[in-house]
């Protein structure tokens, strides 16, 4: 069983490290921090002045040894901009996100993934082809266009809701409605292909042909077996929660996470960047680790194989 | 006696395999000195039930896989060092047909160009010749150029699988491994086919290693007959006789086991136990704890192959036994 | 006799594509029945329609009778009793057929508590039970274990100890050792005459293997594009087919033991459903077939004491085939 976790939690540091190392390469070679903060007016002594406060004079195998050592340290910089710890700038903004994410998550799977089992269940059905319709324009739109759209209908035509800000609960409606849709829309089609995949299995078949009433060979038999290729996508969406309404955020000026992250890029905020970064990564490895444990909860097959030993 | 184009000579072959997803290797031996002869035009079949090493043992022969220890040699020489010219010169001469004909072509090219393949692999023919060779092939396999421009998917089973034997035959070659060839296809079909293959077999003088799980197609298609049981050839010898009169246990059960039109199941031989498991071969005879007849000895001493008439050797200590004994010590 | 089960013009069609055209069968109470054809003949069709177990899209007519009493149609409620109460399905695939993430306890108490009068440890100890029956060692731990645990010819017994479970007066096998190795396939075949003997239960074994119907049934039926072509004692079919077709199906098998001979193997292949012949389906491969064989389709006659056959040529057939004997 220890290998299992050790190979596993092994890649997923592997999985942390590369991220880390990609965002490092990628902005350092993208354009000058100091340029872009101190704008290209800045007098020459004042931009080396920064450049060697922040080592951005040091050759780039020499930052990024650096960078390393002080998260090993737990030390993940400052905010090139203000000077504040950038760890404390990122977990200032993760309420006001999760505050748009967590209601969208539960939204998505309340509505997706009944949609799916319902489509599946009515295959072919005008509601089978409605809500395929819905899901493949829910996720063919990309969520900018949706939270316009949103935008257009409830915030400007009938001025029921604000189009942006954080100052009520109202201003969080639309973005979590924009997040929900598309999310929803995802789980639904991925619920629909797997139930149908698992109503097509002989097991199915042989249930039926044991006399178990349809409605319990959906719930006892097909639900359960369906469920392993639906938590994937669940992981994947909890991975989301931290970092997944960049765009959401921005179009709505909420004040979370996706919008510092933006705000930190533009300007080659260096700390502020990769400190989101290595937190998304962190979630994103964190949810997969916990469906393989759910995989091997769920499926017999794999747990099994967990036990020989 | 000419020497046989195949000759095989006690190859072995295992596999690491790590028992779930923690566990620790464990060698499956999934074949285990196993020595063969085909001369040439003549065709040996292998029979046996999964797990036996049939497919692998094929594999082998054609150098497909390396044995572990023991060699191959075709046409008297030994198998080039793979990826060599001599290598691809022998690989010509020898074919490969599997049981899943759809697996084996190319599902977005006609199956003309895929029976062209190997002619512009291997550089044979001008152009022209090369469409006349392909036209020659899908006659040579009963289909007409009007199958040749069409889609894999567009054809039945049979058809497929004769398209499959058509690219195989492109390269003339002498020697052809057939493993389950028929197996997926109907009866009606499966016996287009396999009078196919023995028109071929004669007209080109093919020698043919024919690998099947089914003893009647077998016997209909071999001149000899290797059963195979968990890594081991358990009895060879010619198929007529082996089939009418075997002296293993497991080739009586295997016999046994096949239905025949017109018979009751009573008398037939039931083998207790689970099939075969390489990973776990039992010490001994391996048949031994499903063996009906088993002695204490076989549990303990793996039998050889032995000659034990004209045309028949048998692995088992009933019927080689003491006699065989004494009869080599006299 | 009453049959216990009747099944009269039974047709089945997806899609407006026809691939069950008019079956009649029916068996008596405790009777073997073996259902031959190649692929797309309709045989396991033919019984996924009578149970009511095909997809909605599919459209079937005709009329199934189980003692007297219409089940085509039932309600819902009525076929689950049906269905694994008096009539038992058991399936070709082991490695798919059971629930892989339910245990074999799940699954066969399941069956037991819909169809016996069982409650908490009784069905336990009948689930036991009918695992020892079916030959599964251990059963009282092995019983917690989940399907990948075992082998395919133990699912397959797991199967029949699920079929058994509501005491059917029927048992259907699809195809039940096709999967299978030849040993394991006759050790299954073996449970399945011992079970019948000692239960007195009907079984219909469809195969596409002729032996092993003929070995194991009283009955055979030969089944090709979507109808019954021939149906006779099963010791008469082999000895003396009289459908081309069935003529056709015995000549492609490879003896096992005499002379060897050429196969008759039958050209062409099988019609497409969707593309049907005019007449007889078997015509366009036909070498007896004459100029009427192309009009109408011939329907199952009886030409004896318990055989019939759906061939105009039959007489014609059965000269050519004394002849071919005579030689």
């Amino acid at each position: 069983m220890g290998r299992y976790f050790a190979i596993r939690i092994g890649r997923a540091a592997l999985t942390i490290v590369l991220v880390v190392t990609f965002a490092f390469v990628v902005l350092r070679l993208s354009g000058d921090p100091a340029l872009m903060i101190l704008g290209p007016e800045a007098p020459p002594e004042v931009i080396a002045a920064f450049r060697k406060a922040w080592g951005l004079d040091d050759p780039i195998w020499f930052q990024y040894l650096d960078y390393f050592h002080a998260i090993a340290k737990g030390e993940l910089g400052r905010s090139m901009r203000d000077g504040r710890p950038a760890i404390q700038l990122v977990l200032e903004r993760i309420p006001a996100t999760l505050a748009l994410t967590l209601p969208a998550f539960v939204f998505k799977v309340a509505l997706g993934v009944p949609a799916g089992i319902y489509a599946a269940l009515h295959r072919g059905s005008g509601i089978d082809r409605a809500v395929m319709m819905t899901a493949v324009a829910g996720f063919t739109v990309p969520s900018f266009v949706l939270a316009l759209l949103l935008v257009l209908i409830f915030a400007v035509q009938l001025g029921w809701l604000p189009s942006g800000g954080q100052d009520s609960w109202r201003h969080a409606i639309l973005p979590i409605a924009t997040l929900s849709l598309g999310g929803a829309a995802v789980l639904a089609r991925f619920t629909r292909s797997a139930m149908l995949e698992v109503l097509g299995q002989p097991y199915i078949r042989t249930a039926s042909a044991k006399g178990v009433p349809w409605r319990k060979v959906v719930t006892s038999h097909a639900l359960p077996n369906a469920a392993i290729p639906t938590v994937t996508i669940l992981g994947f969406m909890v991975g989301t929660l931290i970092a997944g309404a960049v765009v959401v955020e921005s179009v709505f000026s909420w004040p979370g996470v996706g919008r510092l992250l933006v705000v930190a890029v533009a300007n080659r905020d260096l700390a502020v960047v990769q400190c989101i970064l290595l937190l998304v990564a962190l979630t994103m490895v964190t949810s997969n680790l916990v469906v393989d444990f759910l995989y091997g909860f769920l499926d017999p097959r794999l747990r099994a194989k967990g036990a020989h030993t | 006696m000419t020497t046989p184009l195949v000759e095989v000579a006690s190859i072995s072959r295992s596999y690491s395999m790590r028992s779930g997803m923690f566990g620790r290797n464990t060698a499956v031996h999934a074949v285990d000195g196993v020595s063969l002869a085909i001369r040439k035009g003549e065709t040996l079949g292998l029979v046996g039930e999964s797990g036996s090493g049939k497919s692998t043992t094929g594999r082998i022969v054609l150098g497909l896989e390396p044995p572990d220890r023991g060699d191959v040699r075709f046409g008297g020489k030994p198998m080039a060092a793979p990826g060599t010219p001599a290598w691809r010169a022998q690989r010509a001469r020898m074919q490969m047909i599997f049981q899943d004909p759809l697996g084996a072509l190319d599902r977005r090219l006609p199956v003309a160009a895929q029976i062209r393949e190997p002619l512009d692999i291997h550089g044979l023919g001008t152009s022209a010749e090369r469409e006349e060779r392909v036209r020659e092939l899908l006659r040579a396999v009963e289909l007409t150029p009007a199958h040749g421009v069409r889609y894999p998917g567009a054809l039945s089973g049979g058809q497929r699988q004769r398209v499959v034997l058509a690219r195989a035959l492109a390269t003339k070659p002498d020697f052809l491994v057939c493993d389950e060839p028929v197996s997926a296809l109907d009866v009606s079909i499966q016996a287009q086919v396999v009078n196919l293959l023995c028109d071929l077999q004669a007209q080109l003088e093919l020698t043919l290693l024919f690998i099947s799980h089914d003893l009647r197609v077998v016997r209909q298609i071999s001149n000899i007959v290797a059963v195979m049981y968990l890594g081991r050839i358990v009895e060879i010898g010619n198929a007529d006789d082996l089939f009418a009169r075997p002296e293993h246990p497991y080739t009586q059960a295997l016999v046994s086991a096949s239905p025949a039109p017109g018979r009751r199941s009573a008398g037939r031989i039931v083998l207790s136990g689970d099939p075969p498991n390489p990973a776990a071969r039992p010490q001994g005879c391996a048949f031994h704890p499903r063996c009906p007849r088993a002695i204490a000895r076989c549990a303990v001493e793996t039998p050889v192959l032995a000659v034990v008439g004209a045309d028949r050797q048998v692995a088992c200590h009933l019927v080689t036994g003491p006699q065989a004994e004494t009869r080599d010590a006299a | 006799m009453a049959p216990l089960i009747s099944i009269e013009r039974l047709s089945v069609a997806f899609n407006g594509v026809p691939v069950l055209r008019g079956v009649d069968l029916s068996l008596q109470q405790g009777e073997a029945l073996g259902l031959v054809g190649e692929s797309g003949s309709g045989k396991s069709v033919t019984w996924l329609a009578a149970l009511g177990l095909l997809p909605r899209q599919a459209k079937v007519t005709g009329s199934v009778r189980l003692d007297g009493r219409e089940i085509l149609g039932a309600p819902a409620a009525e076929l689950d009793r049906v269905r694994g109460g008096r009539v038992a399905m058991i399936f070709q695939d082991p490695a798919s057929a059971l629930n892989p993430v339910l245990t074999i306890r799940r699954q066969l108490c399941e069956a037991l508590a819909l169809h016996r009068d069982l409650s908490g440890e009784a069905v336990k100890a009948e689930a036991r039970r009918l695992l020892d029956v079916v030959g599964i060692p251990d059963a009282k731990r092995r019983i917690e274990a989940y399907p990948h645990e075992f082998s395919g010819g133990q699912v397959q017994r797991i199967m029949i100890a699920m079929a058994l479970a509501g005491h059917p007066d029927l048992l259907i096998a699809d195809e039940p050792t096709t999967a299978l190795d030849a040993t394991i396939q006759a050790q299954i075949l073996d449970l399945l005459a011992t079970i019948r003997r000692e239960m007195g239960m009907a079984m219909v074994l469809i195969s596409h293997d002729l032996g092993v119907v003929a070995e194991n049934c009283d009955r055979v039926a030969v089944m090709y594009a979507g109808r019954i072509v021939e149906e006779a004692p099963a010791n008469q079919i082999f000895a003396d087919p009289v459908h081309p077709y069935a003529q056709g199906l015995i000549g492609a098998l490879p003896p096992l033991d005499g002379p060897r001979r050429r196969l008759t193997a039958i050209p062409g292949t099988v019609p497409d459903p969707a593309r049907m012949p005019a007449g007889c389906a078997f015509a366009p491969r036909c070498s007896l077939a004459a100029e009427p064989c192309c009009v109408a389709a011939p329907s199952l006659a009886p030409i004896s004491d318990g055989r019939s056959v759906a061939c105009i040529r039959a007489e014609a057939s059965r000269r050519a085939l004394l002849g071919m004997a005579a030689e």
